[in-house]
């Protein structure tokens, strides 16, 4: 695969934006028609919430494809696709806030102790705070990379309590869940097996040297 | 636009389902047109609706809440038939190709009358009222509902239940063919909900057959269902095929699913939470804010005794 040149990936980059985008306006069309359904605070909420997901799972995504693909470009587009998934992760949980519960901070209390599937979205939610505010250039510079890369891991359990709140909060039908949880333990276990190959692969180098 | 309706016909004239739908089909795509080209905009086809056939001679029925009833639109369209799909939109899509006639309802067990009606007969065996009853679904939000039936007490009387019986179960039909839902074991199919057979006899508990002065829409529960206001909505049966008494508590489909979170008697309840939501308030289907959610629904004044003595939280 030949490489992009500079320019190319600028555009893959503004294509990539525009198709984020898809999802949120195809949501305030519907809404501004009424094409939302009788509950269309449930069709925000559950809009918003897949959405974090799925923009969490196409972020992990990344790097595997790039490794099984050699298009090392992929890489570029990494970080706007964590911000979207943040960025819909604040859209829900403000929906939760404001549209659900109407800033009924009792009730949201209480909902988060209380409600193990509210519980681990929330935790999330909070988890991810951090690595939206250390996206920029200018933080990974002043974190190290080292630091920003060891942080930057919490995607991983962030990825495990999203799957974890959509399984949860299904009252009987699993299907969803299931296929997110496929997608996560593959996109995982592609990491586990590289890093025992890895690993396999330096503890045989000075074995092999010394013959 | 206005479709003009046909007038009050006999339920024995009753246009037979295939030149219905037909009927129906052709219908929606004339509304389409005549709204493309009447507005220049083309309308989902959801949002146009086809004359449905009127229920004849209904009368205004006791109980009747005068809260805003929800639009016809959204309790046709947003609603929980597992074996049409278990998207709120799905059953709506997918319950057309449910066959409606001919119909027949078993009536089983501890009877001593024990047969099968057919609908023609269901649908004349007592006058029909209109009940205005609020609906509340175990999910959190609520609705309004003009059903249209009679009291199912008229029912259990005629077949007369032996001293043996002491619960009423409720089975929905479950046809493959018809249903693309049963592919999939969410629950166990057919759907089987049920009663104690006091509860079954309360002047509430609805034999349904209608709603807005129509036919049930399918994806409601056509042709007939049973309708208990005080209880989180899954527990009233939908396209009912059989009705059986028996001595001992039936099992019922949510409760098998997980006995946890559904119990038997399911009574819509707000100081009982279902262990992963708050039951203390409710959207109302068209609302913006929560409100608080009543104890029976609203409906303790006439049902609280049934369940005098007992451990409410202990019977969920
Ligand atoms: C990274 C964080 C989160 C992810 C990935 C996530 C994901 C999801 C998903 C996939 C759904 C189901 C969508 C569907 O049914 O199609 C959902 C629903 C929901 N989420 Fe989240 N969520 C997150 C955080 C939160 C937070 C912080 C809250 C509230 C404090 C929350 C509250 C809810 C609620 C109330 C529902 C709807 C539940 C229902 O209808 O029964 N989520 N979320």
């Amino acid at each position: 695969m030949k490489a992009l040149h500079n320019g190319q990936i600028a555009w893959v980059r503004r294509a990539c934006f525009v198709l984020c985008l898809v999802p949120l306006g195809r949501l305030v069309w519907l809404g501004a028609r009424g094409g939302l359904g009788a509950n269309p605070i449930e069709a925000i909420t559950h809009s918003t919430g897949w959405w974090t997901l799925a923009f969490l799972m196409l972020t992990l995504a990344v790097t595997p494809l790039r490794r099984l693909t050699g298009m090392n470009w992929l890489l570029r587009l990494r970080r706007m696709l964590g911000l979207f998934a943040f960025f819909h992760a604040a859209l829900h949980f403000a929906t939760y806030v404001w549209l659900d519960q109407f800033f009924d901070w009792t009730a949201i209390a209480k909902d988060i102790v209380k409600r193990p599937f509210i519980t681990v979205g929330f935790a999330a939610f909070v988890l991810l705070v951090p690595l939206a505010a250390t996206s920029s250039n200018a933080m990974v510079r002043r974190l190290g990379a080292v630091r920003w890369q060891l942080l930057h891991r919490l995607v991983y359990p962030i990825a495990i309590l999203g799957v974890t709140h959509f399984w949860w909060l299904v009252k009987k039908d699993l299907t969803e869940p299931v296929l997110f949880a496929c997608v996560l333990v593959l996109l995982l276990g592609a990491r586990l097996v590289w890093r025992a190959r890895t690993v396999r692969a330096v503890a045989r180098v000075p074995a092999a040297s010394v013959r | 636009m206005l479709i003009r309706r046909p007038p009050d016909i006999a339920p024995s004239e009753i246009t037979p389902p295939d030149l219905y739908r037909r009927r129906r089909a052709f219908l929606r795509s004339a509304g389409l047109i005549a709204a493309a080209v009447g507005t220049g905009v083309v309308l989902p086809a959801s949002r146009v609706r086809a004359a449905a056939q009127k229920l004849p001679n209904t009368r205004s029925g006791t109980f009747s809440t005068t809260e805003d009833r929800t639009p016809y639109e959204d309790v046709t369209t947003y609603n929980n038939f597992y074996e049409f799909g278990t998207d709120k939109d799905e059953p709506a899509q997918n319950a057309r190709s449910l066959k409606t006639r001919p119909w027949t309802v078993a009536i089983e067990g501890e009877v001593r009358k024990a047969r099968t009606i057919g609908i023609e007969e269901l649908l004349r065996l007592a006058p029909l009222e209109e009940r205005v009853y609020r609906l509340r679904c175990v999910e959190g939000w609520s609705m309004v509902v003009p059903w249209v039936g009679y009291s199912l007490r008229e029912l259990i009387r005629r077949v007369e239940p032996t001293g043996n019986a002491k619960y009423v179960e409720f089975v929905t039909v479950a046809d493959r063919r018809q249903m693309p839902g049963l592919a999939y074991p969410v629950l166990e199919w057919p759907y089987a909900e049920g009663l104690r057979l006091d509860e079954a006899m309360h002047p509430l508990s609805l034999m349904c057959v209608g709603l807005y002065g129509e036919v049930l829409p399918n994806q409601n529960g056509a042709p007939v269902r049973v309708v208990i206001p005080w209880k989180y909505g899954f527990k009233s049966g939908k396209s009912i095929v059989k009705i059986r008494f028996t001595q001992t508590q039936p099992r019922t489909a949510w409760n098998r699913a997980q006995p946890r979170e559904y119990g038997f008697y399911s009574n819509v309840n707000p100081e009982v939470d279902h262990p992963r939501w708050s039951q203390a308030k409710e959207r109302r289907i068209g609302e913006f804010r929560k409100r608080p959610t009543l104890m029976f629904n609203g409906y303790a004044e006439q049902v609280a005794s049934l369940y005098a003595g007992m451990d409410l939280k202990k019977n969920f």
